[in-house]
């Protein structure tokens, strides 16, 4: 394209020899040589413009312009390296974040799950709307039928468990995923090493294989490649290993638990262990995944599902009952994968936006700035024949390559610091192993730097280019630095960026004090100086060889252990609970339902209910775990040493739930039952007080409390109260626990107050990163104001001069110059808080205690905001007041 | 020197001087001077051709492919850059020539309707 077709030396001969000849002709006409020269040049015409002509079309000329402005752009950059590096650092930071978040969002949000075809993969999830629950799981009968619907190509649910490992030295545990033998054909991968679960084998019960995970091969078994067809022993059940998956694959799974499965074991969910074939209205599979039939769009299979639904109930009335109002949805199963973190994956990279867009504004500033002292270099460009268009066309190759600068350095940066700063993601968000700086992610940073150099370029170039040759004479001779339209671009700049900062500002602040308002929050329990330690008993296939099947063989555990960790040195109390009594547990806390957890019930007297939650939050525990977590008993009495499996089932619930169901009564020697057949009446014999177990964020939660000998659970956690040596503790509670049998796995020590603060990470996340951002705005404001006020005191000087001479005292100059600052100020935050409103209001789902419009939150930002309006004046006023009358008169 | 004086002549219009060119081109290869030379009197020394403006439009036929140029010598043996018509160039005059034709004709109906 820019291959040049003809040299000017070329043209310019050709122009010559036309002169040449045309100067023959008119001598042969009888013309003398001067004469016939002299005119043959006026019939020529301008000879410069025909070879400017010439040289304008030629499209090489573009080329040369650029490589010249360029050139020119790099010298001017050298020359004044202060600026250029302010300017290239502003963008630099402002492109590296932005180019920082945006890599997540794009790992999470943008990106296709890792599995061939992801758009056909999709969350099954039923719902009993009548009954106010949602994603209840399915039955066996259930997902017999969607797999027969011909709306699938597989269907699996998956089953998160743990099992026991044992066989080597230690026993450990391992997070296990119970699927549908389809489950590796459903999501299209393959086994690293090894082969996949045969999809149509429907034998009964576990079938004896497992395929583990490359970390479990690496970290168990040393990455020995003859592992296959090696045995694992889980829950003292014997498993054959047919294969390894590869690094990095992960189960589309809503929790990390979920999703850092380490084993997989292949069952059709009928047979032994599990019951022959169970109940259609027993829903045992807590979750389902499923690969729509190609050419199937979402909707299309959503309609033939709800027809499927229908159906159903007409054919079973009895197992859907049509108040429950049952209906399966199916969800991309990306947006379960991923789900709630959209919006503040959204907020922060609308946060970091507007930082860089700040960072722009600040530039722009500072490029008008030194438009002004080079108002005169553009005049005596001008007169000497630039065009406006080459002029413009300079000045923004300069911006462009000081953005293109900018953009270089951001991403040199976050390539540096990209382990460094992945470490600060919260691990609860998912997929940030797929978070790589790729094609999409650069060339999103270079979009945004073009835009950036445009954003803070344009305005800059387009005064620049504009020198009115008189008016740069005029004022170069009163010594002033700039036009009356520059002043007035950049007050506009600098109004804008304290409306961008204050909606910055007040977004972080609601989520600060949102999240301040959730560490204020009394959690109803103490966590101070409570450790916990997990472990579990094991579950084998076969019943008959299980050494903990009832509750009286597992109450012989529950006492020794608790006996034996009670006496170590520091503990105070000790109490056991199930996992689901574990106050503010993140990890676990969806998988509830598998096992314990969820619970529907049924409250005596009242058989059909109507419009009442009628799932709660159950917990198994021993008697003193409310005296241990410091939650005050209010009625009644708290389980006792007679309530054994024998003894007729009791119950401890909080006061949410008394409320709810027994209103201005006394809940004592009420009774309920779980929605099944065969489960019998639980009484009440306590009512605890409310805490927040659940959710910090959430004040009442119906509970119910179920003591751990009538129950036995078989996934445990162990609470001890007492300082104690966090380093030690784990050693010497495993010694006791082995001590009484050596095959389980004590794992996940940890102290209660992590567990809490953990609670919160993401928000934590979302906080402090919208809090660095609009530090930074502010920051970049008031540098912006800074600048414009010193600037505006220097073009006033000869002004103050005067007004000085003529008598105004410090005072009145202070006043004049602060007011100045003040009013870009407040014009800036009048426009920032009407866009700030609107903001918050967005962000309402990401708020607690505090309501978006909060107008304390809104006054003291806009307070701060002026504060630092204010301060970034006073240096520039204080500059005015020591203006010499007469230094600033002899200006003129 | 030329027979009239500049005010009397016709300047081109626009976009009739490339028409020009390749009109003379026909009568086969020629460099800058001729062609200029050849308009004019073709044409009686009625229309005025800047012999600068012929190079610029002499380039962008160039550019189209309508004409070729190479390096030759001149009848009194000069090295000058010699255009020739190209199979396009021809067929574009004769569109060019068509349009003209109707366009002159259509103009002089309205100028002087009862001349028909």
């Amino acid at each position: 394209m820019f291959r040049r077709k003809r040299t000017s030396g070329d043209f310019s001969a050709e122009i010559q020899t036309h002169i040449e000849i045309e100067t023959e002709r008119l001598q042969e006409l009888g013309l003398s040589f001067e004469e016939a020269r002299t005119n043959a040049f006026r019939a020529f015409g301008n000879v410069t413009r025909a070879q400017e002509r010439f040289y304008e079309r030629s499209r090489w000329m573009a080329w040369e312009n650029l490589q010249q402005d360029v050139r020119y752009a790099l010298r001017m950059l050298r020359k004044s390296p202060g600026f250029a590096h302010i300017a290239v650092l502003t963008i630099a930071l402002g492109i590296g974040a932005t180019t920082a978040i945006f890599s997540v969002v794009d790992a999470t949000l943008l990106h296709p799950l890792p599995y061939p075809h992801p758009e056909r993969l999709v969350s099954v999830e039923d719902d009993l709307v009548g009954l106010g629950a949602k994603d209840v799981g399915m039955s066996e009968a259930e997902w017999q039928d969607l797999q027969h619907s011909g709306i699938f190509d597989y269907v699996s649910p998956t089953w998160y468990d743990e099992n026991n490992l044992t066989g080597s030295s230690q026993p450990t545990r391992v997070s296990l995923l119970i699927v549908a033998p389809n489950y590796f054909a459903l999501l299209g991968v393959k086994p690293q090493l090894g082969r996949a679960f045969n999809p149509e084998d429907h034998s009964p019960g576990l079938l004896p294989e497992v395929i583990i995970s490359d970390g479990l091969w690496k970290r168990g078994f040393g990455s020995d490649p003859h592992i296959l067809d090696e045995s694992l022993r889980l829950d003292t059940d014997l498993y054959r290993i047919v294969g390894v998956m590869p690094a990095g694959f992960q189960n589309p799974g809503r929790l990390i638990s979920e999703r850092n499965i380490e084993a997989w074991v292949p069952t059709s969910f009928y047979g032994t262990p599990m019951p022959a074939h169970p109940p259609r209205n027993r829903r045992n599979l807590p979750t389902a995944i499923a690969r729509l039939k190609p050419g199937l769009t979402l909707a299309t299979a959503q309609s033939h599902m709800d027809a499927l639904v229908a159906n159903l109930q007409k054919q079973y009335p009895s197992d859907y009952p049509l108040q429950n109002a049952w209906t399966v949805r199916l969800l991309p199963l990306k947006q379960r994968v991923v789900g709630n973190v959209r919006q503040s994956l959204i907020l922060l990279l609308g946060a970091v936006g507007l930082v860089l867009l700040i960072g722009c504004v600040n530039v722009a500033n500072l490029l008008l700035a030194r438009a002004s002292a080079r108002h005169r270099e553009m005049a005596v460009r001008q007169a000497l024949g630039a065009s406006r268009k080459r002029l413009v066309a300079q000045l923004l190759t300069e911006n462009l390559l000081l953005s293109c600068g900018g953009g270089i350095a951001g991403l040199t940066i976050l390539a540096g610091t990209k382990q460094f700063l992945l470490r600060l993601v919260p691990e609860s968000l998912p997929r940030t192993n797929e978070v790589a700086i790729n094609w999409g992610v650069l060339l999103f940073a270079m979009l945004v730097t073009l835009l950036a150099g445009l954003v803070f370029g344009v305005a800059p170039a387009l005064h620049g280019g504009r020198p009115e040759l008189t008016d740069a004479l005029k004022e170069a001779a009163r010594g002033a630095t700039g036009s009356g339209a520059q002043a007035r671009t950049r007050r506009m700049l600098v109004r804008s960026e304290f409306a961008l900062s204050l909606v910055l500002m007040v977004a972080a602040g609601l989520l600060l004090r949102s999240f301040w308002d959730l560490l204020q929050v009394r959690p109803g329990f103490n966590p101070e100086d409570v450790t916990l330690l997990r472990t579990r008993l094991p579950d084998p296939n076969n019943p008959k060889t299980d050494l903990y099947g009832t509750t009286a063989q597992k109450a012989p555990f529950f006492r020794e252990v608790l006996r034996r960790v009670g006496k170590l040195p520091g503990v105070e109390e000790a109490a056991l609970g199930d996992t689901a009594s574990i106050p503010l547990d993140r990890s676990q806390q969806d998988l509830k339902l598998i096992s314990e957890g969820r619970f529907f019930v049924m409250i005596e007297g009242r058989e059909v209910q109507s419009n009442e939650p009628t799932v709660v939050e159950r917990s198994s525990v021993t008697p003193n775990y409310f005296h241990l977590l410091g939650i005050p008993l209010l009625r009644g009495r708290p389980f006792n040493e007679f309530d054994n499996d024998t003894a007729p089932p009791v119950a401890v619930v909080n006061e949410a739930f008394a409320r709810t169901y027994w209103p201005k009564q006394n809940p004592i020697g009420k009774r309920f039952k779980q929605t099944r057949a065969d489960s019998k009446w639980i009484n009440i014999v306590g009512v605890i007080a409310d805490a927040r177990t659940e959710s910090l964020a959430e004040a009442t939660v119906p509970q119910i409390y179920l003591d751990i000998y009538q129950t036995g659970a078989k996934r445990l956690a162990i609470f001890l109260r007492g300082r104690l040596d966090a380093a030690a503790i784990p050693g010497e509670v495993s010694g006791q626990v082995h001590s009484v049998d050596p095959t389980l796995p004590v794992f996940d020590a940890q102290r209660l107050n992590e567990t809490v603060s953990s609670s919160l990470a993401e928000r934590r996340f979302s906080m402090e990163m919208v809090g660095l951002f609009a530090l930074t705005a502010l920051l970049l404001a008031g540098l912006g104001i800074y600048g414009v006020i010193s600037y505006l005191v220097l073009e006033r000087t000869h002004e103050i001069g005067i007004r000085r001479a003529l008598g105004a005292q410090s005072p009145t100059i202070l006043r004049m110059v602060l007011r100045q600052g003040l009013g870009l100020a407040l014009s800036g935050a009048a426009v920032g808080l009407v866009a700030a409103l609107i903001v918050s209001r967005l962000m309402a789902g990401l708020l607690y205690g505090v309501r978006p419009s909060d107008p304390l939150t809104f006054a003291a930002i806009t307070v701060l905001l002026l504060f630092v309006a204010l301060l970034a004046s006073w240096i520039p006023a204080r500059r005015a007041i020591r203006v010499d009358p007469m230094v600033a008169l002899r200006y003129e | 020197m030329s027979t009239r004086d500049d005010e009397e002549r016709l300047e081109l219009l626009q976009g009739t001087l490339d028409l020009l060119i390749l009109r003379t081109l026909i009568f086969g290869a020629q460099h800058g001077q001729g062609i200029a030379r050849a308009i004019q009197q073709t044409s009686d020394e009625e229309l005025l051709v800047e012999h600068g403006a012929l190079y610029p439009a002499l380039q962008r036929l160039e550019e189209r492919g309508w004409v070729s140029a190479k390096w030759g010598v001149s009848s009194n043996n000069r090295k000058a850059r010699f255009y020739s018509l190209t199979s396009a160039g021809r067929k574009q005059l004769g569109k060019e020539t068509t349009k003209w034709k109707r366009l002159a004709a259509a103009i002089g109906r309205v100028l002087d309707p009862e001349e028909i």
